[in-house]
């Protein structure tokens, strides 16, 4: 796989969640993702971007453009060192809430991506991946 | 300070939201909402979302709290302007806007909210302001 552009933004203040969703706009514009794809993972994205802020007491974001056996996509990378998640299983289960949320930013952004990926170890942090390709 | 203007056009508020929103200002609206339902005594509240070009989860809990605290307040909420794409990705998220009507434009959403107010029975309070 290779990656083809890498930004890296900071990701501490409801503002930047906004930044987060116009950079990952303009990259999945720019690969030639359809308004619709657009719109999935930009949603995506604010999920995970809230989430960082409100359960990981805030991190950074990177955004890869990908290209992978001729197909290009676009990489999300969410990274907090806060407290972690104890029980994932049951942080993808629809519902499911720690932060007086509506539960389903982790299930339904899994369900607007087409990878996704959590590590997380308790007391050290939480890194989530979300990959989106260019349907052909 | 970034505010989102509510305009009062006859028993109704209109509100139409033309930038992406973070998340306090999302809360502000809420409760400037509120407040102005409050002050008014309108009896619908029209939201036009025509220019957002995302719904997640926030804002879609913004819009079903307004609803919310509308009903409590003696007030219908219509949202209109929903764009497909934004409608088709909530769906996916698996968002329910709870106790929120739509209509497909504003003149729509208007009808449809005058209707509503219409079906309650209007109790004198809002037609003259």
């Amino acid at each position: 796989m290779q990656v083809e552009r890498t930004s890296t933004l900071e990701v501490r203040t409801p503002e930047d969640v906004v930044k987060v969703r116009q950079e990952v706009r303009n990259r999945t514009a720019a690969v030639g993702f359809s308004l619709v794809d657009q719109t999935k993972f930009v949603t995506a994205a604010s999920e995970i971007a809230r989430n960082t802020i409100d359960h990981g007491g805030g991190g950074h974001a990177r955004v890869e453009t990908i290209l992978l056996a001729g197909r290009r996509g676009v990489r999300l990378t969410f990274e907090d060192e806060g407290p972690g998640i104890a029980n994932i299983a049951l942080a993808m289960q629809d519902g499911y809430s720690t932060g007086g949320g509506l539960g389903m930013g982790m299930p339904g952004s899994k369900r607007l991506s087409n990878e996704f990926y959590v590590e997380s170890t308790p007391g050290k942090g939480t890194k989530v991946t979300l990959v989106r390709w260019k349907s052909s | 300070m970034e505010q989102i203007p509510i305009l009062k056009v006859g028993r109704c508020l209109l509100v139409s939201i033309q930038i992406d929103m973070h998340d306090k200002l999302a809360l502000a609206l809420q409760d400037d909402l509120t407040q102005r339902l409050v002050e008014t005594r309108a009896r619908g509240v029209l939201i036009d979302i025509s220019a957002l070009d995302l719904v997640d989860s926030f804002i879609g809990r913004m819009l079903s709290n307004i609803a919310a605290m509308a009903r409590v307040l003696d007030a219908q909420t219509v949202v209109v302007g929903m764009r497909p794409q934004v409608a088709i990705t909530l769906v996916e998220l698996g968002l329910t806007l709870t106790g929120i009507q739509t209509a497909l434009d504003v003149d729509r959403g208007l009808a449809l909210v005058n209707r509503l107010i219409d079906a309650e029975g209007d109790d004198g309070a809002g037609g003259a302001h």
